[in-house]
């Protein structure tokens, strides 16, 4: 079986043996194994790829391409570039970490951790795939699963969460078909037959008024999950009632797909689609950007902090693409990976504090650096991250997000970019209203003072996660210039 | 030269701060105290090397220091663009290396005293070392990015010192502030790097300081509101400085930022972090000189002289020694500022720049000195207000001493460190300016006042009633205050202008006569003021505070600045936008969301009822679609 094949073919195999498993102890080894070789192949195949690559200068490696359903040219092909190849060690980093935070999952364990296998083959599948109706139905397949993680494991209104999550996300995934379907049906429009294959489409000049038409559909299909304002809603009620390692894969993994789809789909396939209709859309995720960050200042419930904080920082991302230049995309996957890392590492601390104190109200809490030192150290560490402070991968990516932006001499760029830099004001102070209410100040609570030190499965769940964050933030050239080299072809399509 | 043994300097602090970071809990405080003050020494022992290389044997060529780098690349942006990380030496880097590690060694070794039994021992060395890593960094940057990067870490130090006594919420709050109002500063700091990046295409100082102006003159860029777009950025980059260099009126985490303990106050609050401002201007000073004949220059004159005054004022009123010599530090830091402003370039042209530099190095020494001395004194008394203090010069022999030394000094006092330097800032302003000469001498007479004030509350004045008898501090405590005490009395008589200057040429430096007599007549008129004031206990000053009456009130509560800002961050952006916005969120973006599921939801319980489960109208309904149907197809078929 091929090196690719195998990151969907795994995850199978993993829940033939969850099946088999009796008991919590059973199966979290069985997903611990499990995703600990999909994390060994991940990385190898970076460095596959960086050999491949030095050889093979096609737009994708490890190419293969077999006929699925004949009648409507759809094939299973797949391939990767390298901002696949990050994307996928992101997700089997955030799985693995997210098996670890799920230790001592009380109910159901061995349904949890199918449905989470499930949700991550789904991921592996839409990364890899180079065909567009393939890539929509992995990218189903990583969505339904959320419906039942949420219902069923979920805490507060988690009926109501996963259904408006669910229905959100089936409602952007309709927009979505159509903008696929119309890409689908112009693919003739030089003569060749009808495909789904994205370099094939890639070659095809469609007709101006169709990716007028079509481009709008097919970003806000894929943006919807990238919390696009102001279609972001379902991401706070969603991350609220969702268990941690859920809202771990949630914002750390499958947000992203929204920006990659964006990416690889509606940039690649529609760029005078995506010219034409840019400011509108930069508009909205500039928005997006300082509106999630105001928005996260009045919040108490610390996951709805942090779910805004997402709707910020993966505006970042919307806002990068759009700006259809080499710099900014780069910062695009450099932020979706930083912000994938950050946003999971979060979610987890927020888990560990609220299974420990059972409050996520910051008002509530207070003084816990004294009690839980680890976890709130990590927290402060996770907070300067994101607060993009240097040293850390989301500096990094946003100042190749701002320099980016400001290559556009024009004052409706440089005004959209100055309204996005001064999210890094707003979100230190969102940042430090956490850190400072909820770390530091005296313990609020008699009760906070015998809280439980941090296990040895929760910590290698959080420095699995630390520890790219502060590889990327020390030294970015070797993936930036990775990132680069697969930009290339995509650049040279726009223009 | 080379310069390899440079990029040492940074590094050693940072393994110190990784390895006290990482193997906090295993270290015994005593060990990581050592470890702390040895790294320190050997970081200081090569800086020392560095600059005897580099300014007395071989950093000249034909007369001009050089400058020497060494980088490489960290993050590209374009193909021009990209982020180095590096060291660069030239004059104002390497003294910036003696402040740096001169100032962090001395306040290594007093910690040692200071924060003996601390249950954070440890932490206060790794976050020391990480600081001091930082500051290294920030001045030997090569580029606009790097010293951002390292500015930003800088600020995070601080954020991590002042709060580090983090159960106390004062100190929290403090940290915040900080951090905070330093943030909005890099904000301008950074769009004017986007913007000198994108004009100029490099971030390097070595291209864009070129000592030649006509290639600083050769970048283009558009206008704004009637200045060029790269006076906007220069602008905007001083606003950084200005934020990091507490300038009115970006001041206000200045004061505050005291919750920290003394030695950090008197560390990165006094002698190095709040410096980087002024460096950060007079790294760019060829710019800042050439572009649009100086006009960025002339705001960094004003917002320096009115900084500089307005924070002497203030300093005169506060009863905290620790607040009356932070806001001290910001008037000197104002008094550096607008001699940047108000200098020329070529030659004695350039003595501004000069006296700057020269005034950046004294005030760091017996600016240090008086925090430490304050810090003596605060551990002897367990207080920061002068009313709980009062007759200490017979406790604490060493620590009266050492701080007169370093009033004397700030007051302008020849021969001591601060005459030297605030003279040549004081012709500098005679020479371009006037007013801001009038206003040079006016805050020189305040400092003196107000130093000697505090120096007479504490040593002499009343005499207290101690329960405990204030003890003079521990000898890892009195050193550091006996070499800064010898530091301040010698170095006003290096010859600065020969090493350090505008173009790099050197220049020969001479006393001007009048102009220092006058400062010294005006230092002493203040020294006097205090000395009748302040001596023996009196109501003068009860009775000067009545006859200022409102004006008193104000300036105690520092023009309530403070209270302005809560206004504007709690009543405006807190309470005007940013609930609003949550609300918005909750009500009318996630409303109509819920309306369109609810309109479908009302929409499927309409037409639910055709689904009744009856035969008859399943019936009904068949034969009713039959026979539309049929009637379409009739109607088709007859056209």
């Amino acid at each position: 079986m091929d090196i690719l094949t195998l990151f969907v073919a795994l995850p199978a195999l993993t829940i033939l043996a969850l099946i088999f498993a009796k008991d919590l102890r059973q199966s979290r080894t069985i997903a611990m194994v499990g995703s600990l070789i999909q994390l060994g192949m991940a990385l190898n195949l970076l460095f596959a790829y960086f050999r491949e690559r030095a050889i093979n200068k096609e737009v994708f490696v490890f190419v293969k391409d077999v006929v699925w359903f004949e009648s409507f040219n759809i094939h299973y092909s797949i391939g990767v570039d390298a901002i696949s190849v990050v994307l996928i060690l992101l997700t089997s980093i955030v799985v693995l970490a997210g098996v670890f935070i799920s230790w001592k999952m009380p109910e159901l364990p061995k349904e949890f951790f199918i449905s989470l296998v499930v949700l991550s083959a789904g991921v592996y599948g839409f990364f890899i795939s180079t065909d567009l109706f393939t890539m929509f139905v992995f990218y189903e397949l990583a969505v339904i699963p959320m419906y039942l993680l949420i219902g069923i494991w979920g805490s507060g209104p988690r009926e109501y969460a996963a259904m408006k999550l669910t229905l959100m996300l089936m409602g952007a995934s309709a927009v979505l078909l159509v903008g696929i379907l119309g890409i689908y049906f112009n693919s003739n429009a030089d003569g060749g037959a009808l495909t789904f294959n994205l370099l094939q489409i890639a070659e095809v000049n469609i007709p101006f008024e169709a990716q007028k038409l079509f481009f709008p559909l097919t970003f806000i299909g894929f943006a919807v999950i990238g919390a696009l304002f102001p279609f972001h809603t379902w991401s706070p009620d969603g991350h609220a009632s969702a268990p941690t390692a859920v809202s771990m894969l949630h914002a750390g993994v499958l947000m992203k797909l929204g920006g990659y789809g964006v990416f690889r789909v509606a940039l690649f396939l529609l760029p005078e689609g995506a010219l034409h209709w840019s400011w509108f859309f930069i508009i909205l995720s500039a928005i997006g950007v300082i509106y999630g960050a105001f928005a996260a200042i009045k919040q108490t419930d610390l996951k709805y902090i942090n779910a805004y904080s997402s709707v910020s920082h993966l505006g970042m991302v919307l806002f990068a693409l759009l700006m259809l230049n080499k710099t900014a995309w780069n910062g695009a996957i450099l932020q979706s990976l930083s912000h994938g890392f950050m946003t999971a590492l979060f979610f987890a601390l927020i888990g560990m504090i609220y299974g420990r104190t059972h409050t996520r109200d910051v008002t509530k809490l207070g003084g816990l650096l004294k009690v839980i030192p680890f976890i709130s150290v990590i927290y402060v560490i996770a907070g300067l991250a994101s607060l993009g402070l240097p040293g850390f991968s989301g500096f990094v990516a946003e100042m190749n997000i701002f320099v980016g932006a400001f290559q556009h001499d024009n004052l409706f760029y440089r005004i959209a970019t100055i309204v996005s830099v001064s999210a890094i004001v707003v979100t230190a102070v969102y940042i430090l209203r956490v850190v400072g209410m909820m770390l530091m100040g005296p313990v609020k609570n008699d009760a906070y003072l015998q809280l439980e030190k941090a296990t040895w499965f929760e910590r290698t769940g959080i420095l699995l996660l630390l520890i790219p964050i502060v590889i990327i933030g020390v030294a970015p050239l070797w993936l930036s210039n990775a990132i680069l080299d697969s930009l290339t072809p995509f650049l040279a399509h726009l223009t | 030269m080379d310069i390899s043994h440079a990029l040492l300097i940074p590094m050693i602090p940072l393994l110190i701060f990784l390895v006290l970071g990482v193997f906090y809990n295993k270290i015994k405080p005593a060990v990581s105290g050592y470890v702390g003050v040895m790294g320190m020494l050997v970081s200081f022992g090569l800086s020392i090397y560095t600059a005897y290389q580099y300014f007395l044997v071989n950093g000249q060529i034909d007369g001009v220091y050089q400058s020497i780098s060494q980088k490489t690349v960290w993050m590209r942006f374009t193909d021009t663009l990209h982020i180095d990380m590096g060291v660069l030496i030239d004059p104002i880097s390497v003294m910036m290396l003696v402040v740096v590690s001169t100032i962090s060694l001395m306040v290594q070794i007093y910690s040692r005293g200071y924060m003996k039994g601390d249950s954070g021992y440890t932490k206060f060395f790794a976050y020391l070392s990480l600081f001091t890593f930082s500051m290294f960094g920030l001045v030997l940057a090569t580029n606009l990015f790097q010293i951002y990067i390292f500015w930003e870490l800088v600020g995070v130090s601080s954020f991590l010192l002042i709060g580090y006594y983090y159960t106390k919420p004062s100190a929290v709050a403090a940290a915040k502030k900080a951090f905070i109002v330093t943030r909005f500063a890099d904000f301008g700091f950074l769009i004017g790097i986007l913007i000198i990046g994108y004009y100029t295409g490099t971030y390097d100082f070595e291209t864009l300081n070129q000592p030649d102006g006509a290639a600083i003159l050769s970048w283009t860029s558009g206008s704004f509101m009637g200045l060029s777009i790269l006076t906007w950025a220069l602008i905007l980059i001083f606003i950084g400085g200005a934020g990091k260099s507490a300038m009115f009126p970006l001041h206000i985490w200045l004061p505050d930022a005291m919750e920290g303990p003394t030695p950090v106050s008197a560390l990165i609050h006094a002698a190095t972090m709040v410096v980087a401002g002024v460096f950060l201007v007079a790294r760019l000073f060829p710019m800042y000189y050439f572009v649009e004949d100086g006009f960025a220059l002339q705001v960094v004159a004003y917002v320096g002289a009115f900084s500089a005054l307005f924070a002497a004022v203030i300093a005169v009123t506060q009863t905290d020694i620790k607040r009356v010599l932070a806001f001290s530090t910001m008037s000197q830091l104002g008094y550096m500022m607008l001699a940047l402003g108000v200098s020329g370039y070529e030659g004695h042209e350039g003595v501004g720049y000069t006296a700057s530099m020269f005034h950046l190095f004294t005030h760091a020494m017996f600016k240090a000195l008086l925090f430490l001395g304050a810090g003596s004194v605060i551990h002897a008394v367990h207080s920061n207000y002068l009313k709980d203090m009062g007759g200490l010069r017979k406790f604490m022999p060493l620590t009266n001493i050492t701080f007169l030394v370093a009033a004397l000094a700030i007051s302008g006092v020849p021969p001591l460190a601060g005459f030297w330097s605030k003279d040549e800032i004081l012709v500098a302003a005679f020479e371009q300016n006037k007013l801001i000469y009038l206003v040079g001498v006016l805050v020189a007479g305040l400092t003196a006042f107000y130093i000697f004030r505090i120096y007479f509350g504490i040593f002499w004045g009343k005499e207290t009633q101690y329960k405990h008898p204030p003890q003079e501090s521990p000898a890892s405590m009195t050193l550091p205050l006996v070499i800064l005490a010898f530091l301040s009395i010698v170095v006003g008589f290096i010859p600065f202008s020969e090493f350090i200057s505008a173009d790099k040429a050197g220049f020969e430096g001479h006393l001007n006569y009048p102009l220092a007599a006058i400062a010294t007549a005006v230092g002493l008129v203040g020294i006097g003021l205090a000395y009748f004031f302040y001596k023996k206990e009196n109501d003068l000053s009860d009775r000067f505070v009545h006859a200022f009456g409102q004006f008193y009130t104000w300036t105690f509560h520092k023009f309530y600045f403070d209270e302005l800002y809560l206004f504007i961050t709690k009543k405006i952006l807190f309470k005007n936008v940013s609930y609003p916005i949550a609300y918005f969120d909750k009500k009318y973006v996630d409303g109509t969301m819920e309306g369109v599921g609810n309109k479908t939801v009302w929409f499927s319980e309409k037409i639910k009822k055709i689904q009744s489960g009856r035969l008859q109208d399943y019936a009904f309904a068949f034969v009713s679609g039959v026979v539309v149907l049929a009637l379409i197809f009739v109607y088709f078929l007859k056209n």
